[in-house]
C-alpha cells in the first residue's frame, strides 16, 4: 500500500500544472520531511553465540503537539502518531524481552532491556492528570502490541527521581511527568512480534525485516524487541527538531554446533532467509559485522567479502566493522540474494565489562528475607558513581533501617537516597541511591523484607510459582577508553547514536539485574466458607455464653414430673381441677 | 509488704535482663504471637529511620504507632530495654497498689453487710477473711511480672507493654478515686488503641459508687458527674491528638493508626480471629463482617455494665478480657494484663467449672503455636489451616475462661443473697441452673 502512495505522490508532483485544484493545494503545502534507515549489526560473542541487533529508524520533521492535526502519515506509523498526539507524550520507551542478558559472557548490549515488559514515558508539561493519562496510554499500547500491559496500574508504577532522564531533547526535568513500570512476568511471543513488524514502513516484505521470522527468532537465548520514540535535534544548534521512532530488535542465537575448529554462522542458518533487496523506502540500509577482534582476517572469515570498512565508537570502545550496503545492487551479486557467511574461531578472554550487576534473595522460610544486589566495578583504577533504582512490590515490606551498602568489606554510604515507602495495595516501594563504586571492587546492597499474607483473591492462579520482583536498574556514566563523540547530529551508525553523549570521557550505560521470584505464604484457597463458619462459631460461643449469663438468673431446679403425670396435669387443667 | 514486692521486682528485672542479653531476644522479637504490626519494635525503629530520611513515617504502611511513641522513642531509642522493663515494673506496682486498695474496700463493705445481717447464715464460709486476702496484691504483681507471656512481650520490646502500663495506671487512679487522673489515663489508653474506650463505663460506675452518687438516670447528680468525667476525658483526648498533630504537622497519623486498627488491611497472622477470616473473606461481604467484628468488641459494654453495676472492678476485668480476645491485632501481652487480675477472684475457685480443661487447652495451644508456625512457614509441610485451628482453640479457651469466672462470680453473689445450701420444695438438695 505504501508503494502505491509513493507512486501517487510522484504522479501528482508531475502533473502539477494540469491537475485539479485540490491536488494543486496539496503540492503547494510542503510535506514534512521524513527519512527511514535500517541496519543490522552482527557481533560474534566470545562464548560462541552470535548477537544480531536490528534497528529501524524513522525521522519525521513534524510537530504532533501544535494545533494542526497530522493526517497524512507516510513512513511514520499512524497508530503511534495518534498515541503521541492524543496522550501528549514527549518520550516513550517500551521493550519486550524474553531471556536475561548475560553480561559476563556476552559483554554489553547496544540497547539494554530487562526481562519481561518495560515501559517508561515522559509526558508533556501540558498534561494535567498524569495518572489518568498513564492508565489510558497503557491500555492503548496493550492493544497496539497485543501484550497484557493493562496489568500496569498504580501497584507497579513508580516515579523515579533521578534514574530515567529524557533521552531526547528535554531540559525540563519535573519528575511528576515521568512514569516507569515493568511487568517481569510478561512473555514475548509471535503475537507481539507481528504488530511490531506492522509498524515498519516496508512491513516484513522488503529490506532487513524479511529476516524477522518468528520460528527462528524465538528459538534463541535472548530476544528483545523495543520501540523508542523521542524528539531529536536535526542540527548542531537544534534549530529544527524532528520526531524519531526507533524500532530495535536484539537477538542472541545459541551455539548449537559442538566440536573443535571454526564456528560457522550464516544468515540463512540464523534467520532461515536470505536478503534480496533493501527496503525501497529506506534512505540507508546496511549490515555491519563486528570484526574488531580480528582485523587481519586470520580468525575471521566473512563471505561474500567486502571492502567497505567502518569504524565507530560504541560502548566506550572503538570497533571496526565490515559494512554491506544493501542499497547497492552489487552487494547482492549475481544470484540476487545475500547470504552472509561468517566463520571464526572463538578466541581468548574478552575484555571484562566495566559494570556488571547481580541480584538474589537470601533467607529461608516464608516470613522474612533479604534482597542482595551486587554491583561489580571492573575498572582497574577509576571509580565512578552509579544510580541504583529498585522498585519492590508492596507485599514485600522493606525495612529501610536494615539497608547496608558495603564495598570491599567497609561501609559505603550513598550520597543520595530517595526512598518512597509503599502503601498497601496502592503503590510499590521506590528506592533510588547514588553509590560511588570504588575501582576493582564489589559493592553489596542488602535490604531486609517481610512477606505479607494477601487476601485469597489477590493471588495468581498459580500462587506457588511465586511473585516476581522487577529488575533493578543501574544507570551510570562509565569512563571510556577512547574519546566519545559528543555531536549527536553527525552521520553515524544507528547503534552508536542511541544514548546521547554529553561528555567525551564517559558514556552512558544502563544495566538491568535479574528479576526475583519470591514465594509468599498462602492461605488455603479451598476454605473460605469453612473459615467463615468456624470463626463465626467461635464468636458465637463467646456471645452465647455471655448472653446466657447476662440475661438469665439462677433458679432452683425443680425436677419435672414424668410424662404420664404431665399429661394428667393438662387434662386436669382443662377440667378445672388442681394439678397433681 | 514492700520487701516481698521489691524482691519480686528484682527477680523479674533479672529474668528480663538475662533474656535481653541472650540470643533469644532476636528470635522472640520476630514471633507473630508476641508482636503485631501495631506493636512491633522493628517497625518503631523503621519509623524513626524514615523520619531521619526526611520521609513521614505515615506515608508508608509499615509504621502504625501514635506520634507520642515517636516523641518518646526519639529520645529513648538507646534506652529501649530499660524503658520496657520500667513499664512492666510500673504496671506491676500500679496493679499491686490498686488491688490492695480494692481489697480494703471489699473487706469494709463485707463488714458493713455482716453487721447489717444481710448475709444468710449458711454462707459464712463464703465470707472472706483478711488473712486470705493478705497476699493477693503480691500474687497479682507476681502473676503479671512472672507470666511467660509478659516476659516474652517485654523481651520483644513490644509497645503492648507501654499500653498495659497506661491501663494499669488508669485502674490505679480509678480505684484511688482520682477522677481527673482516671480520665487522663483513660484518654491516653484510648489514644494508643481505640478499644479501652469501653472502660469508660466501668470507671464511671466505680467513681459514682465511690462518691455515693446513685446510678439513677433521672437524677441530676448522676448526669452532672457523667458530664464532668466526659468533659475531662474528651478534653484530654483532644489535647493529646492536637499535640500529635503538631509533631509532624499533618493529620496523616489518623488514617495510619486508627484507620488501620478499624479497617484491618494487614493480614499478618496473629493469635486473634481476624486475620484468616479476612484473608478468606468474599470481597462482597468484607465491609459487613468488618463492621460486625468491630461492633462485637464494643457491644458487650452496656449489657455488662447493667449486670455488673454493683461490681465495677469485675466489670473492668471482663472488659479487658473482651478487648484482649476480640481486638483486631491481639498479642500475648494483652492476655497477660487480664490474667494478672485472676488472683483477685481466687475465692471463686469452688464455683469454677471448666478451669482444668481451660488451663490444659491454654498450655497446649501456647506450646503448639510455635510448632505449627514453623511447620507452615519454614518446613512447608503444614499449611495455614493448622495455625488457624490453634488460634481458634486458643480463643475458645480464653472465652471459656472468662465466662467461667463470670459464672462463678454471679453464682457467689446469688448464694450470698439466697444462702449457700439451697433446698428444693421437698427438702432435698437443690441444683442451681440458669433459667
Amino acid at each position: 500500500m505504501r508503494w502505491e502512495e509513493t507512486v501517487v505522490e510522484e504522479a501528482t508532483a508531475d502533473k502539477e500544472d494540469t491537475s485539479a485544484p485540490e491536488t494543486v493545494v496539496q503540492s503547494s503545502v510542503p510535506q514534512p520531511k521524513d527519512d527511514f534507515q535500517e541496519e543490522l549489526v552482527i557481533r560474534p560473542l566470545h562464548s560462541g553465540d552470535i548477537y544480531a541487533s536490528f534497528q529501524f529508524r524513522t525521522l519525521w520533521e513534524t510537530d504532533f503537539m501544535r494545533g494542526n492535526k497530522v493526517s497524512h502519515y507516510r513512513l511514520f506509523p499512524k497508530s503511534l502518531g495518534q498515541v503521541i498526539s492524543k496522550f501528549s507524550v514527549r518520550e516513550l520507551h517500551i521493550s519486550f524481552t524474553q531471556g536475561y542478558w548475560r553480561t559476563m559472557q556476552w559483554g554489553q548490549p547496544f540497547l539494554p532491556s530487562p526481562p519481561g515488559a518495560e515501559l517508561w514515558v515522559w509526558f508533556q508539561d501540558s498534561v494535567t492528570d498524569v495518572d489518568g493519562t498513564w492508565k489510558e496510554l497503557t491500555n492503548v499500547l496493550s492493544g497496539i502490541f497485543c501484550a497484557s500491559l493493562n496489568f500496569i496500574d498504580s501497584t507497579n508504577t513508580v516515579q523515579p527521581s533521578a534514574s530515567f532522564k529524557p533521552l531526547g531533547i528535554g531540559n525540563v526535568t519535573d519528575h511528576r511527568f515521568l512514569r516507569y513500570a515493568t511487568l517481569p512476568r510478561e512473555i514475548v511471543c509471535t503475537e507481539n512480534l507481528t504488530p511490531w513488524k506492522k509498524l515498519l514502513p516496508c512491513g516484513s516484505k522488503a529490506g532487513l525485516a524479511v529476516l524477522l521470522k518468528s520460528e527462528k527468532l524465538f528459538h534463541s537465548s535472548f530476544h528483545s524487541q523495543a520501540v523508542h520514540i523521542r524528539p531529536v535535534c536535526q542540527d548542531w544548534q537544534c534549530k529544527t527538531t524532528s520526531w524519531e521512532l526507533r524500532q530495535t530488535l536484539n537477538v542472541v542465537f545459541d551455539l548449537h554446533t559442538p566440536g573443535q575448529g571454526k564456528l560457522e554462522w550464516s544468515l540463512f542458518k540464523m534467520f532461515s532467509r536470505t536478503l534480496t533487496e533493501a527496503c525501497p523506502l529506506a534512505s540507508s540500509s546496511k549490515i555491519y559485522i563486528d570484526i574488531t577482534d580480528d582485523p587481519q582476517g586470520e580468525q575471521f572469515e566473512v563471505s561474500p567479502a567486502t571492502h567497505l570498512l567502518s569504524q565507530a565508537m560504541v560502548l566506550g570502545d572503538r570497533r571496526t566493522f565490515s559494512v554491506y550496503d544493501l542499497t547497492q545492487q552489487i552487494t547482492f551479486g549475481t544470484v540476487r540474494s545475500l547470504n552472509l557467511l561468517i566463520r571464526w574461531k572463538s578466541s581468548e578472554d574478552m575484555l571484562r565489562p566495566l559494570l556488571h550487576a547481580e541480584r538474589y534473595v537470601a533467607g529461608y522460610g516464608l516470613q522474612t528475607g533479604e534482597i542482595h544486589t551486587l554491583m561489580y566495578n571492573n575498572h582497574p583504577y577509576r571509580s565512578f558513581p552509579v544510580l541504583l533504582l529498585d522498585s519492590v512490590p508492596w507485599y514485600l515490606r522493606l525495612y529501610i533501617h536494615t539497608l547496608t551498602v558495603t564495598s570491599k568489606g567497609k561501609d559505603n554510604k550513598p550520597s543520595y537516597i530517595h526512598y518512597q515507602p509503599s502503601k498497601d495495595r496502592v503503590r510499590p516501594h521506590l528506592l533510588e541511591m547514588l553509590v560511588q563504586l570504588p575501582p576493582n571492587s564489589v559493592t553489596e546492597v542488602t535490604v531486609q523484607f517481610e512477606r505479607a499474607l494477601l487476601k485469597w483473591t489477590e493471588y495468581t492462579p498459580d500462587p506457588n510459582h511465586g511473585f516476581y520482583v522487577g529488575s533493578s536498574v543501574i544507570s551510570s556514566l562509565v569512563p571510556s577508553i577512547v574519546a566519545m563523540d559528543t555531536n549527536s547530529t553527525r552521520e553515524q551508525p544507528l547503534f552508536s547514536s542511541f544514548f546521547p553523549c554529553k561528555e567525551e570521557s564517559s558514556y552512558f550505560m544502563r544495566v538491568y539485574t535479574e528479576p526475583l521470584l519470591v514465594n509468599l505464604p498462602t492461605p488455603d484457597f479451598s476454605m473460605p466458607y469453612n473459615v467463615i463458619c468456624l470463626t463465626c462459631t467461635v464468636v458465637a460461643v463467646g456471645y452465647g455464653s455471655l448472653y446466657n449469663l447476662l440475661t438469665r438468673s439462677f433458679q432452683i431446679e425443680e425436677p419435672s414430673p414424668g410424662l404420664a403425670k404431665r399429661i394428667a396435669n393438662i387434662i386436669r387443667k382443662m377440667r378445672g381441677v388442681p394439678p397433681l | 509488704m514492700a520487701a516481698p514486692l521489691t524482691l519480686l521486682l528484682l527477680v523479674a528485672v533479672t529474668v528480663r535482663a538475662a533474656l535481653y542479653r541472650s540470643s533469644l531476644a532476636d528470635l522472640i522479637s520476630e514471633r507473630v504471637e508476641v508482636v503485631s504490626p501495631l506493636t512491633a519494635w522493628k517497625r518503631v525503629v523503621e519509623g524513626l529511620a524514615l523520619l531521619d530520611l526526611g520521609v513521614s513515617p505515615y506515608s508508608g504502611d509499615v509504621f502504625h504507632e501514635t506520634p507520642l511513641i515517636i516523641y518518646l522513642f526519639h529520645f529513648l531509642v538507646d534506652y529501649a530495654e530499660i524503658t520496657f522493663m520500667l513499664a512492666d515494673v510500673i504496671t506491676a506496682v500500679a496493679l499491686y497498689l490498686s488491688v490492695k486498695d480494692y481489697n480494703k474496700q471489699v473487706f469494709r463493705k463485707q463488714k458493713y453487710a455482716l453487721e447489717a445481717d444481710r448475709y444468710p447464715l449458711d454462707c459464712l464460709e463464703l465470707i472472706r477473711s483478711p488473712k486470705e486476702m493478705q497476699y493477693i496484691p503480691l500474687k497479682v504483681a507476681m502473676f503479671y511480672l512472672l507470666n511467660p507471656f509478659t516476659i516474652l512481650s517485654c523481651v520483644a520490646k513490644s509497645t503492648c507493654g507501654l499500653n498495659n502500663a497506661v491501663i494499669a495506671l488508669f485502674v490505679l487512679s480509678t480505684i484511688k478515686g482520682n477522677v481527673l487522673l482516671s480520665a487522663i489515663f483513660l484518654s491516653l489508653a484510648t489514644y494508643q488503641s481505640i478499644y479501652p474506650l469501653t472502660l469508660c463505663a466501668a470507671a464511671l460506675l466505680y467513681l459514682l459508687q465511690r462518691q455515693y452518687i446513685p446510678v439513677n438516670l433521672r437524677r441530676f447528680s448522676f448526669w452532672w458527674f457523667v458530664a464532668q468525667y466526659a468533659f475531662m476525658y474528651l478534653g484530654s483526648l483532644f489535647v493529646i491528638v492536637g499535640l500529635s498533630f503538631f509533631l509532624l504537622g499533618s493529620w496523616d497519623f489518623l488514617p495510619s493508626v486508627y484507620g488501620f486498627i478499624l479497617s484491618v488491611p494487614d493480614l499478618t497472622p496473629n493469635i486473634g480471629l481476624f486475620w484468616y477470616f479476612f484473608a478468606e473473606m468474599f470481597e462482597h461481604f468484607r465491609l459487613f463482617f468488618l463492621c460486625v467484628f468491630q461492633i462485637n468488641v464494643f457491644f458487650y459494654t452496656v449489657p455488662l455494665s447493667i449486670k455488673l453495676k454493683e461490681h465495677p472492678v469485675f466489670l473492668i476485668f471482663m472488659q479487658l478480657a473482651v478487648i484482649s480476645i476480640f481486638k483486631s491485632y491481639p498479642t500475648v501481652g494483652d492476655i497477660a494484663l487480664y490474667m494478672a487480675f485472676l488472683p483477685v477472684w481466687s475465692h471463686l475457685h469452688r464455683f469454677l467449672r471448666n478451669i482444668f480443661l481451660v488451663s490444659c487447652v491454654l498450655l497446649a495451644c501456647s506450646a503448639l503455636f510455635p510448632v505449627l508456625w514453623h511447620l507452615w512457614i519454614y518446613a512447608g509441610s503444614a499449611n495455614s489451616n493448622f495455625y488457624y485451628a490453634i488460634t481458634l482453640l486458643f480463643n475458645v479457651a480464653q472465652i471459656l475462661l472468662v465466662s467461667d469466672y463470670f459464672y462463678a462470680f454471679l453464682r457467689r453473689e446469688h448464694h450470698l443473697s439466697h444462702g449457700l445450701y439451697l433446698k428444693r420444695k421437698d427438702g432435698s438438695e437443690a441444683t442451681l441452673v440458669l433459667k
